[in-house]
């Protein structure tokens, strides 16, 4: 039974299981040097639909009969969610396939939420195997938030690149590693950032809150993992996490990196300050990170995907960007609590 | 709180990266010219075909306009806008990238809540208030320019 510590996080000793995951990722994200972690690249981002929020349904769709396929469980539930208005990209790819679901919402951080969100469920018992994913799209996440694709504009250095994709994670009471031992919810943190072509920026002190959170409340040292990752801080917002963290006096750097920097290559892919949206960390953690925990080379890993909490109106009347993030420890033995 | 957001910002300051502004403004510069010293010559080309003045002006701007419709249809625009930044906005072939581009992308909601609605998501602003000075000036040019 999951227990509560310290301020914000909750510890799993029965076994929750990362059973089996899949990633579906677009063109660019494909040639990235993440590319051979991916099960599926798509040869073309409209997915052969004929919008781009079509094509990211098509995703969702596709990505999770791709893990069902590659994993016998039944799903109990489904947990999913993207940046589209009302989650539409979840709500329509998830349609036809007659599983229960939770449409949930935390912005690029939705992955981690989905992810807690799936372990709570499965220890309670009320249910076995439970799907978390989330999806983005570059183009459709362009259309709502930012500009008419065509629209001839420069991105600043500060920007980032948002992913086109769908991760997902079947999240299961089998004993088999790597198991979703703890996480750490994370509290909404606004720093008054109001630049939306800076998230990094934005949701850095987010993160840095939650990280702090995790090792106060568990007692931890960062060496206990081999891999602290964010989910899309991006440059700008890594260097932002890593000096609020010092004066925290607590220092990551040695085993510190984020998804949005793994996923693309700066200098040959213009992806200036990184890659960012719902997909990132959930591509990043279906794909790269969850087969080394599998092969061993790494053994304990916090995940910290983050989210930039705005919407266009809120931006336009003058708001600031809320941050949040989300952590969860996965480790490659299950741990026994001792509380 | 207010004082850890002004300590914030000085940090969000000092690790984000500029825009190469110099590298900007020399592109810009000569992509911008560029495009002005097209129009030149197609203005000159219509006064040796034997247009009047204020004819080959009114043409040159039709041919820069279409012209730049269609690159932006053809997604060329979006290329050199990206290299040039205001040197491709500022003409007024920026105006008609800025026109289509909307127009391209919300086809798929159709013609009347998409492209009737949404046209001039960009362009509309610049129309206003456009629209709106010239309004008052031409008030001020009534009254006191006489």
């Amino acid at each position: 039974m999951a227990k509560h510590i310290g301020k914000q996080t909750m510890v799993f000793s029965s076994p929750v299981s990362v059973l089996e995951t899949a990633v579906t990722v677009g063109t660019k994200e494909g040639a990235g040097p993440l590319g051979k972690y991916f099960d599926q690249i798509l040869k073309d981002n409209m997915a052969g639909q004929k919008s781009w929020e079509a094509a990211e349904i098509a995703i969702v769709k596709q990505n999770l009969q791709l893990l069902m396929k590659k994993c016998t469980a039944k799903p109990d539930y489904i947990l999913s969610g993207d940046l589209l208005n009302q989650c539409c990209a979840s709500t329509y790819g998830i349609r036809d396939l007659e599983i229960p679901f939770f449409g949930i919402f935390g912005a690029c951080s939705t992955f981690g939420e989905a992810l807690s969100l799936a372990a709570v469920l499965v220890d309670s018992g009320g249910a076995e195997n439970v799907i978390a994913a989330a999806s983005s799209h570059f183009c459709s996440a362009e259309r709502q938030f930012r500009f008419p694709l065509e629209l001839g504009n420069q991105r600043p250095p500060t920007a980032t690149y948002t992913v086109t994709g769908d991760g997902a994670a079947m999240v299961s009471n089998a004993d088999k590693p790597p198991y979703i031992t703890a996480v750490t919810t994370g509290k909404i943190v606004d720093y008054g950032v109001k630049d939306s072509s800076n998230m990094g920026a934005a949701m850095a002190p987010a993160a840095a809150d939650c990280i702090y959170a995790h090792f106060c409340d568990t007692g931890r040292h960062p060496d206990h993992y081999d891999l602290i990752i964010t989910g899309d801080l991006g440059y700008v917002g890594k260097d932002l996490l890593l000096q609020l963290l010092d004066e925290k006096k607590l220092d990551i750097s040695k085993q510190y990196s984020d998804c949005g920097i793994e996923m693309f290559d700066r200098e040959t892919q213009d992806t200036h300050s990184g890659g960012s949206g719902c997909a990132c960390s959930a591509a990043v953690f279906g794909g790269m990170l969850y087969r080394k925990l599998k092969s061993g080379a790494l053994k304990r890993i916090l995940f910290i995907p983050t989210g930039a909490l705005m919407s266009t109106d809120s931006i336009n009347e003058g708001e600031s960007i809320a941050g949040i993030a989300h952590a969860v420890a996965i480790e490659s033995e299950a741990v026994k609590w001792n509380i | 709180m207010e004082n850890i957001k002004q300590k914030y910002s000085q940090m969000v300051k000092k690790a984000s990266p500029d825009s190469p502004i110099l590298k900007n403004c020399i592109k810009a510069f000569f992509v911008g010219g560029l495009i002005c010293v097209i129009g030149q010559f197609i203005t000159n080309f219509m006064l040796t075909s034997g247009f009047d003045e204020k004819t080959s002006g009114t043409l040159t701007s039709v041919i820069l306009i279409a012209a730049a419709s269609l690159l932006t249809g053809l997604g060329i625009y979006s290329k050199i806008g990206k290299f040039a930044g205001a040197g491709s906005i500022v003409p007024i072939t920026g105006f008609s990238n800025s026109v289509t581009s909307p127009a391209v992308e919300f086809k798929q909601e159709g013609f009347i809540l998409g492209v009737g609605a949404k046209i001039f998501i960009i362009a509309g602003p610049v129309i206003l208030y456009g629209t709106l000075t010239s309004v008052i000036v031409g008030i001020f040019y009534y009254f006191l320019g006489r």
